[in-house]
């Protein structure tokens, strides 16, 4: 009952090549999903189809319950918020400016953002602890600041679920962390779920309850860290020999590479 | 808290302050240009002819109302449709360099209504109507041709709009070589450009059209601002982006279409009023949309007042002038656009 979105049977393909296929998928209400898998491995496909930005050509999927054909783009917007890749700004606006257009599924047509929204982006970006660069243009912005921003715009689209496509791809070490574990207190304290698609297998395996693994479009493998995340597992899907131990202070699943 | 941020954020009372300070300032650009021509009139015989203090049959009134007033106005309504026509172009090929003159709209606009003389189409429906049809066309080839890779590659799409320019010019010319007809004679005048030919019956034709052109576009100004961060960014932020794209061109084309129709090629002015907009002010369309559509009716009235007085008493067509300024302000932003625009 409290999972809030669920696929099953999805199949999407790209002219003739599947790209994913018999995917079945549930998120659960303020759970971390980890996506794992390599370079092809649908990924970034099974995120936009969890967006509604492609419809898969099989299968269903259903936020709490509701079709997602019933859906309409503003009203989808207001269930589930995308941290993609693709942030490219030809125009200037600020920090604030962009948490803001977070709030476009909220307003009317001709409506301005009110005293409310405002409040509403602030939160955000002090939840991101980004508010001290709210007045910063964002060509002014490093990777890991701006990677804040759009969290934060993602929060104030006041979804259930939040999608996260290679959040750490651009950040340094330290950004890396803090930006995982931004997610997964955001999932403790807000109850909002995310679903993340990462390379980082480690930082993955310590800031995720639950992973799969895509092969080839399929799920390779489904569970808690310590089950997916496996020596034969690894090799299979990714084709590079590992040894994987543990990480000496959570116990969490470690990959090495040999 | 949240008030500190606020005035720092589009509110309405901004975007209505501050275009209403354009309109003043559209009003005295206006009062300056009725002054300004070959025949001297002065100050004061504007105001006595404005509060309606001169005989009908005054021969100052008459060049006041008959040949100035709608020549103004025209080329007030014209650069109003052309800046806002550059605003919607450069928010959703998410391009600043893009406008309807360098994207081949206009000319394939002006080649439309080539084909409407050729015809022997009216004036007053037939050639806007082609006008149209022609500005419609070039726009969903632009789409077709360069649209595939905006965002990764915006000179795609601005080597289409030189090509499509090309092609449209060589067929326009054609025309003008091979035909005897007086008509097409006097557009060689119009292709560069011309206002001289305003008529009262013309505003009346475009004015409806272009205001609430600029509404209905109006009600879109934030989904196109989110759709110059990217088209699948704005569909996941809950904009109906297919939706918004095609209404807004069909609504640019419609207005090009006419503009072209009645006042020929003129260029540029809706790539500097929006640029020079959102250096001076904001990048928000909320804004954008009123204050650069205003300023492109102060700025083609200022060129075209420059363009009848400078050589007085012969004329230039007005887009010699928009020429003259745009095309090395075109070069700059190009030059400009490594260090800002394609960062990714």
């Amino acid at each position: 009952m409290d999972e809030i979105i669920r696929l099953k049977n999805i199949g999407y393909r790209y002219k003739d090549r599947w790209v994913l296929k018999g995917i079945d998928l549930e998120l659960k209400a303020g759970e971390t999903l980890g996506i794992l898998g390599p370079n092809g491995s649908g990924k970034s496909t099974l995120l936009k189809i969890m967006d509604g930005v492609l419809k898969p050509m099989e299968g269903e999927i259903a936020i709490r319950n509701k079709s997602f054909h019933s859906l309409k783009r503003p009203a989808f917007a207001k269930e589930v918020a995308m941290v993609s890749q693709e942030n490219t700004f030809r125009f200037s606006f600020t920090a604030l400016e962009v948490v803001l257009m977070g709030r476009f599924p909220h307003l009317k047509r001709m409506q301005f953002e009110g005293h409310d929204d405002v409040e509403i982006a602030i939160n955000s970006l002090k939840a991101t602890e980004a508010l001290e660069f709210a007045g910063r243009s964002i060509h002014d912005l490093s990777e890991g600041e701006k990677q804040r921003v759009f969290i934060a715009r993602a929060l104030a689209q006041e979804p259930k679920i939040i999608l996260l496509d290679e959040p750490t791809s651009f950040l340094d070490l330290k950004f890396k962390r803090d930006i995982f574990r931004l997610i997964s207190s955001l999932c403790r304290e807000k109850g909002i779920s995310v679903a993340l698609v990462s390379h980082d297998i480690d930082l993955v395996s310590q800031y995720c309850q639950r992973l799969i693994m895509l092969k080839q479009g399929s799920i390779y493998a489904e569970g808690f860290p310590g089950k997916v995340i496996t020596a034969s597992n690894v090799e299979d899907v990714y084709g590079c020999p590992v040894l994987v131990d543990s990480h000496p202070l959570s116990g969490r699943p470690r990959v090495n590479i040999v | 808290m949240p008030e500190r941020y606020r005035n720092k954020i589009i509110t309405p009372s901004k975007v209505i302050t501050l275009s209403i300070v354009m309109l003043v300032m559209l009003g005295l650009v206006i009062l300056l240009s009725l002054i300004l021509g070959t025949a001297d009139i002065s100050f004061k015989d504007v105001l006595n002819i404005l509060t309606g203090g001169m005989p009908q049959d005054d021969p100052v009134r008459l060049i006041i109302f008959r040949i100035r007033l709608p020549r103004i106005l025209l080329a007030g309504l014209v650069g109003f449709a052309l800046s806002l026509g550059g605003v919607v172009f450069q928010a959703i090929l998410r391009n600043p360099l893009a406008d309807p003159f360098v994207l081949g709209v206009s000319s394939g606009s002006a080649f439309g209504a080539v084909i409407a003389i050729v015809l022997g189409f009216g004036f007053t429906f037939g050639i806007p109507l082609m006008s149209f049809a022609g500005a419609l066309f070039t726009i969903c080839l632009v789409m077709m041709i360069g649209a595939r890779n905006i965002g990764v590659e915006s000179s795609t799409i601005l080597l289409t709009g030189v090509i499509i320019n090309a092609f449209f010019t060589a067929i326009i010319m054609f025309f003008i070589s091979v035909s005897a007809d007086d008509r097409l004679h006097t557009m060689l005048f119009w292709l560069y450009g011309d206002l001289s030919q305003s008529r009262y019956t013309q505003l009346f034709i475009i004015a409806p059209f272009i205001l609430s052109a600029a509404v209905i576009l109006y009600g879109f100004s934030k989904d196109l601002n989110i759709i110059t961060t990217g088209e699948e960014n704005a569909a996941q932020l809950g904009v109906e982006v297919s939706l918004v794209k095609k209404v807004s061109l069909i609504i640019v084309s419609l207005i090009m279409g006419l503009v072209v129709a009645f006042s020929g090629l003129i260029g540029f002015v809706g790539l500097i009023v929006p640029h020079l907009t959102r250096m001076a002010f904001h990048s928000d369309h909320r804004l954008l949309i009123p204050v650069a559509s205003i300023g492109g009716s102060i700025f083609l009235i200022a060129a075209d007042t420059l363009a009848r007085t400078i050589m007085s008493p012969s004329e230039l067509p007005v887009g010699v002038i928009t020429a003259f300024l745009g095309a090395p302000f075109f070069i700059i932003l190009l030059k400009k656009r490594g260090s800002r625009w394609t960062r990714s």
